[in-house]
């Protein structure tokens, strides 16, 4: 973008440089965030692993910071955060693709016109919002209509609604990969006389996976990271998961890590001792987890950018 | 796009692929649907249980723990607040940088760089933002713990990186062929910057900008990472007052033993919140829709 | 026309960075003041500490409020350690909510950094245990019983406690470690000899405990008596045997000391250098003659007497007298 400079005046260029520089501070205040939240995170959670041995955090499969015996194994932790990934997973990917096939191939402009915006809604509701509906609402009903043994804090109800609130995320991204999909692929399927539901899944699916790939990793980036849902619906029974066991997985009381945070940061730890450090600790890995994940499905939708455009 | 192609699939072709055909978009649509069906059951449900509980007394009365008696007044307008002193840090900031990425920045190495990370910050959950907050703010600079100024700065680089990102689609969107023009007829950058492209894409910026602080009204994480209060009774004073936020007395009602407060005053309170967050959501797309002509 | 007007704004363009610049400094000078001037003085009162007693906090806070809208007062819920640890004794709260005397290190914590603890008590809790109200073979329990239930190693089946009752595991809850719930049902039920069990749902957040009992037939938990007495038809109380006969938590047998072990005083702590804030002091002084109304009895609690306010009112001006004079 850079353009001829056309004046010879100096006191413009020189005032023009200096606004250059101006906003290439705030351009680079994006990075200073990024080794801020680094910086904090690493100096605390450096203090809590000189008490607490890294292979005992990463290892340790119980989480008990402040009962006797005191345990800081950071396992039961991601079992939680797994179970809500897993169960709103199994919510947003399916409806999330669909409805991105369904916008992509079959809406008319107009039935786009409406879905679109509405479908964003479901992103833009707080989500302290969600975890109240989880909690008042959700759990009641299943509780009611499915007949199983379903406690008060669940895993099912704050997954349900991890999902719905992450739909949006697949099926946005996911559709603007398949629009970007070459007409003439298509075309060349109904040629030979394809239905549209094989194109959608045979042609147009495939060619637009990493897109597709690239948006399921962001949302369950995001299901990972979120945390009023779970902090007020999922319960604080922070334990080891069967994956053998969906019952034992959803229908009782979890803890994820970002609830495990929200309950350290309400207050419930005294002092500046590893209870309280911990909280960095879990920040860290988590800020790890949700990083690399952003990351890798940025590098996917690039690829996928260059292929078609 | 694949609106008006290949609506009559050859003939010869089985029932059983048209019928396959017919389910599947059945299917499609009624996934399309099922998010937003289900939100509009739980808003009415949540709509219906305010009735008798949302008034005029629930919005100018403190907090009370008697569910009859309790205010939603310094949650309200700690929220505002807060917002105001979000737009103020965060407009300056976030047009500065995409001023720069757009404008300025050659393709290099660094701008690259930058943009990768700013669309990295944008994926870090909020509750690690908490924690910067906690560490920075509170921790470091010493603004005190749950104030004013550490809570909108705090939430202010949360969403940064959504007002760079929507700006610069803002400028993007300006045409190449004015800024030329600008530069044929021997502006310089900065003044063609300030002419031609602000002018242009402010509109775009505008309508970012409110909907990020729309996303910044209902964060409640990082204001419990920052240990804002439990619940707040009188007006801000200064922006080092400790401030509570409707969301954050959303999640400390939720908490309260009486049904009265769960089902009542909590509905009540969720229907302020998401209100509030609809006015906002429509200035900022009243804006785009009366510009969007002149582009 | 655009060279014109880009031209024509020249010498505006410098005049808006002075004034820029000049509002840059005014801001942050403007800030510097806020911090001299609200830091040291401010119209704020901040409270933090017990769940348990911040109801009745928030209750007088509330009406308190109405009176002084220009004051801005916060109360955070942080369990009655965390509020001294973090908050009071740090110097960042004005008073402490808590539902137990403080503790010599927290003393010590306090002095240290020049803060100087004023206790006064404001009212009695009557601990309360709660079960299912399906749980229709229980309406009693002797203090070994309980301490069975709650301690480390104990009993894990409600048969374990008696044959007659059903084979199925407890489902727990209980206040977290740091509240002072927990150390007061900890020394009262428990006793030194043994540990509180740590495979319970433990929470600051007494909703959480009145939500799991509610939801399920085998759960038990603890807390205080004003939550129950908000939900006295969701969840059952339990009768407590200290040796003299079942006696059923309220406030009456609170009030006589018929109900033990689990009654106890809950206490305000007021900083004695915070009372130097006309806030602090209106507002504490508001609180003690509040706290002897029917106010306290409305969420739950039992009232102070008389004779108590009055003991307060008079703690409070000597000390008011000695940090103004």
């Amino acid at each position: 973008m850079s353009q001829p400079d056309f004046s010879h005046d100096g006191i413009r260029t020189a005032r023009g440089t200096a606004f250059r520089y101006l906003f290439m501070l705030c351009a680079l205040l994006s990075i200073l965030t990024t080794v801020a939240i680094i910086l904090t995170l690493l100096l605390d959670a450096i203090d809590f692993f000189a008490q607490i041995p890294l292979v005992d955090f990463l290892t340790g499969t119980r989480w008990s910071p402040t009962n006797e015996p005191i345990a800081f194994g950071v396992l039961p932790l991601i079992s939680g955060t797994l179970v809500i990934t897993i169960g709103s997973a199994m919510v947003a990917l399916p409806i999330g693709l669909l409805t991105a096939i369904y916008l992509s191939e079959y809406a008319s402009d107009r039935q786009r016109a409406y879905l679109k915006p509405a479908l964003e809604v479901l992103a833009g509701v707080p989500t302290v919002v969600y975890g109240y509906f989880a909690l008042v609402y959700v759990t009641p009903a299943i509780d009611t209509i499915l007949p199983v043994d379903l406690s008060t804090f669940n895993a099912l109800s704050a997954s349900i609604m991890v999902g719905i609130m992450i739909i949006p995320m697949v099926s946005s991204i996911s559709e603007d990969a398949m629009s970007a999909v070459p007409d003439s692929l298509r075309q060349a399927s109904y040629g030979l006389g394809a239905t549209k539901f094989t194109v959608s899944t045979s042609v147009v699916v495939p060619a637009a996976l990493s897109g597709i790939f690239s948006s399921f990793i962001l949302a369950l980036s995001r299901a990972i990271g979120e945390t009023m849902i779970v902090a007020i619906a999922a319960g604080q029974t922070p334990r080891m998961i069967d994956l053998t066991d969906p019952a034992g997985m959803f229908l009782d009381s979890i803890q994820p890590m970002t609830s495990a945070m929200v309950q350290i940061g309400t207050g419930d730890i005294v002092g500046q001792g590893p209870a309280y450090k911990s909280l960095f600790a879990v920040g860290l890995t988590l800020f790890v987890i949700t990083f690399v994940m952003n990351l890798i499905s940025e590098l996917v939708a690039s690829r996928y950018r260059e292929v078609y455009r | 796009m694949a609106a008006d192609t290949g609506e009559t699939p050859a003939d010869g072709f089985g029932r059983i692929s048209r019928t396959k055909d017919v389910a599947f978009r059945l299917l499609a649509l009624a996934a399309t649907l099922v998010g937003i069906v289900s939100l509009a059951a739980l808003l009415l449900n949540v709509a219906v249980d305010a009735v008798g509980w949302l008034d005029w007394q629930f919005l100018t009365n403190p907090p009370h723990p008697n569910p009859y008696e309790a205010g939603f007044l310094p949650a309200l307008v700690g929220s505002i607040a807060i917002m105001l002193m979000i737009a103020l840090v965060t407009f300056p900031l976030g047009v500065g940088a995409a001023v720069y990425l757009e404008e300025y920045a050659d393709d290099g190495y660094l701008t690259r760089f930058i943009q990768l990370n700013i669309a990295n910050l944008a994926g870090v959950p909020s509750v690690v933002y908490g924690l910067l907050g906690l560490g920075l703010f509170v921790g470091l600079f010493n603004i005190g713990y749950g104030t004013v100024l550490a809570a909108a700065f705090t939430i202010a680089l949360l969403i940064l990186p959504i007002v760079i990102i929507s700006a610069q689609e803002a400028i993007r969107a300006v045409p190449d062929s004015q800024r030329q023009a600008s530069y044929g007829m021997g502006a310089t950058k900065w003044q063609t910057i300030r002419n031609v492209v602000l002018p242009r894409a402010m509109p775009g910026i505008m309508t970012g900008t409110i909907l990020a602080l729309g996303r910044a009204i209902g964060e409640t994480a990082p204001l419990i990472m920052i240990a804002a209060p439990t619940t707040v009774f009188g007006l801000p004073n200064s922006f080092f007052s400790k401030v509570s936020a409707m969301p954050l007395q959303i999640y400390n009602w939720a908490s309260y033993p009486q049904t009265e407060f769960q089902y009542g005053v909590v509905a009540a309170g969720v229907v302020t919140l998401l209100v509030v967050l609809l006015t906002i959501n429509s200035i900022a797309i009243i804006i785009r829709n009366r510009y969007q002509q002149r582009t | 026309m655009m060279s014109r007007d880009s031209t024509a704004s020249l010498p505006a363009g410098l005049g808006r960075r002075d004034f820029l610049a000049a509002a840059g400094v005014g801001l942050s000078g403007g800030l510097a003041g806020c911090t001299g001037v609200f830091a040291a003085e401010g119209n704020n009162v901040n409270i933090a500490g017990s769940s348990t007693v911040f109801p009745v906090t928030e209750a007088i806070a509330s009406s308190f409020s109405e009176e002084n809208p220009t004051v801005n007062l916060s109360l955070s819920k942080t369990g009655t350690g965390g509020g001294f640890g973090n908050f009071f004794c740090a110097g960042r709260t004005d008073i402490n909510n808590a539902s137990r005397t403080i503790a010599d290190a927290e003393v010590e914590q306090c002095g240290n950094n020049d803060v100087t603890p004023i206790e006064f008590p404001i009212a009695t809790d009557a601990l309360t245990v709660v079960v299912n109200p399906n749980a229709d073979w229980i309406d009693c329990l002797t203090v070994e019983q309980l301490r069975e239930i709650w301690r480390a190693d104990g009993a894990t089946h409600w048969s374990d406690i008696n044959d007659e009752w059903p084979d199925e595991p407890f489902e727990l809850y209980g206040a977290a470690t740091t509240s002072g719930t927990f150390d007061y049902f900890n020394e009262a039920i428990i006793g030194e000899e043994a540990n509180h069990r740590s495979d319970y749902h433990a929470t600051e957040r007494d909703r959480t405990i009145v939500q799991g009992v509610q939801g399920s037939e085998y759960a038990m938990g603890y807390f205080g008596f004003s939550f129950y007495s908000e939900n006295p038809d969701s969840i059952k109380a339990i009768s407590v045997d200290d040796g003299d006969g079942c006696v059923k938590p309220s406030i009456e047998t609170a009030m006589n000391g018929e109900y033990t072990p689990l009654s106890r005083p809950l206490f305000i702590y007021v900083a004695k250098e915070s009372l130097e804030k006309s806030a602090v002091r209106d507002f504490v002084r508001f609180y003690m003659k509040r706290a002897a109304t029917d106010l306290v009895s409305e969420v739950g609690y039992v009232p102070l007497t008389e004779d108590k306010r009055d003991e307060n009112l008079e703690k409070l001006e000597a000390a008011i007298e000695e940090v103004t004079a």
